[in-house]
């Protein structure tokens, strides 16, 4: 039937949790682009009869046809769309720097899109006045207290605390640092935050 | 911290009247701003004015704190202030791009096609944001598939595609100035519309495209 491939696509993203971006499924596009342009010649040809050969049985099959393209790029373009958004939540969680095993699921020009869409935000962050403008990235929760406890999940080295003084974070030690110089440490996996 | 701020208000006829805060009533404003684009379906209009003076407070108590000498308790509450000040903002910030980036060529077809003298739900940099963003999915989806597409399939009309905001979803809200005769609208054939009035401190749950224009004016406070 037509349209599987399409749908395989889709129902890809739909099994994959929210946040988890499954790899490009390149052969996958390309079979439903391929379709697209079968289903399209066919359609053409068809047309050409119909108009020239008086041939107006073959309407219904011409527009079976053009249902099932513009089906086949719904599901294409809800594809592409849903991993952009995916790939648009990995910059709120991960940071500017993608972890090496989510790169390798995404495109090229995926990645371009990502490189675009970090520009972008780093202008409007550094827009928003002071120096060196606001980092909307942090501050996602609510402040409970000031100073909270960590233990170092990995070996990190020398981090710089306000006064002046350095603190050597190795794996396993655990410190009470203040909440806002933790919080990106924590987001990239190398501090936990203690809930005693 | 009892210096005054100056917050610059435009009236319609294009005059400034300025409005002088207190830093205590700028952050209620900020908090009543936040929490009406957290419940508002829709993108409201831009509070650049709000977030230029939190960001000017959040700097001045950063320095008088680098100033003082490091009596522990002093300083720690006032930051804590600035964290939850800091909070508050970046959460409003955040809401706001993310309502920009989930309608965006609604939000970019209202800005386009806004009368003259009507207020803008966008600021300058979430204007250029916006279309940054627009142009950068727009060439994607063209350059990985729609140009590989039969010609007559190539263009996607995105402001049909992308859905709107839902402006008939039910929020709550607390009235403050009292209002008249509200005409709302009925949801299904069967019902007529009928007027209601709205009393001063009384609380409601009504649908959002009824009271969209007092959200804007501030006689109702989203909650």
């Amino acid at each position: 039937m037509f349209c599987e491939k399409a749908m395989e696509l889709v129902r890809e993203l739909h099994r994959a949790p929210e946040g988890q971006l499954p790899a490009f499924n390149e052969d996958g596009l390309r079979q439903v682009l391929e379709e697209m342009k079968a289903l399209y010649e066919q359609n053409q040809s068809d047309v050409n009869e119909a108009k020239s050969g008086g041939r107006s049985d073959l309407i219904p099959t011409i527009k079976f046809r053009h249902c099932s393209l513009l089906r086949n790029r719904r599901c294409t373009v809800a594809y592409l769309y849903d991993r952009l958004l995916r790939i648009r939540a990995l910059r709120w969680e991960y940071g500017s720097v993608l972890p090496n095993a989510l790169r390798f699921h995404m495109s090229a020009e995926e990645m371009e899109w990502f490189n675009h869409y970090k520009k972008s935000l780093a202008t409007y962050m550094r827009s928003l006045g002071g120096d060196e403008g606001l980092d909307i990235t942090q501050d996602m929760k609510p402040p409970k207290s000031l100073y909270i406890e960590v233990r170092c999940l990995k070996d990190y080295g020398e981090f710089e605390v306000d006064d002046g003084t350095s603190i050597l974070l190795k794996k396993n030690s655990q410190h009470f640092l203040p909440r806002w110089k933790c919080e990106q440490l924590i987001r990239q996996g190398v501090l936990e935050h203690v809930l005693s | 911290m009892t210096e005054e701020l100056d917050l610059m208000g435009q009236d319609s006829d294009g005059s400034s009247e300025e409005v002088v805060l207190t830093p205590a009533e700028l952050i209620e404003r900020l908090e009543q701003a936040w929490m009406n684009e957290k419940f508002a379906p829709e993108l409201l209009e831009s509070k650049s004015e709000i977030v230029e003076c939190v960001m000017e407070q959040l700097e001045h108590m950063e320095e008088n704190l680098r100033r003082v000498k490091k009596e522990d308790l002093k300083v720690s509450i006032h930051r804590m202030e600035m964290e939850r000040i800091r909070y508050v903002l970046t959460s409003y910030l955040r809401c706001r791009l993310t309502k920009i980036e989930k309608f965006f060529p609604h939000v970019l077809e209202k800005e386009k096609t806004r009368p003259e003298g009507e207020p803008s739900s966008l600021s300058p940099e979430e204007f250029a944001f916006a279309k940054e963003y627009m142009a950068s999915t727009d060439t994607y989806l063209k350059n990985v598939a729609l140009k590989h597409m039969p010609p007559n399939l190539q263009k996607v009309d995105l402001l049909r595609s992308v859905p709107k905001p839902d402006l008939d979803s039910y929020v709550f809200l607390r009235v403050r100035e009292r209002q008249e005769n509200i005409l709302v609208e009925p949801e299904t054939d069967e019902q007529r519309d009928y007027v209601i009035d709205l009393e001063e401190g009384s609380q409601h749950l009504i649908r959002y495209k009824t009271i969209a224009p007092l959200v804007a004016s501030g006689a109702v406070q989203l909650i």
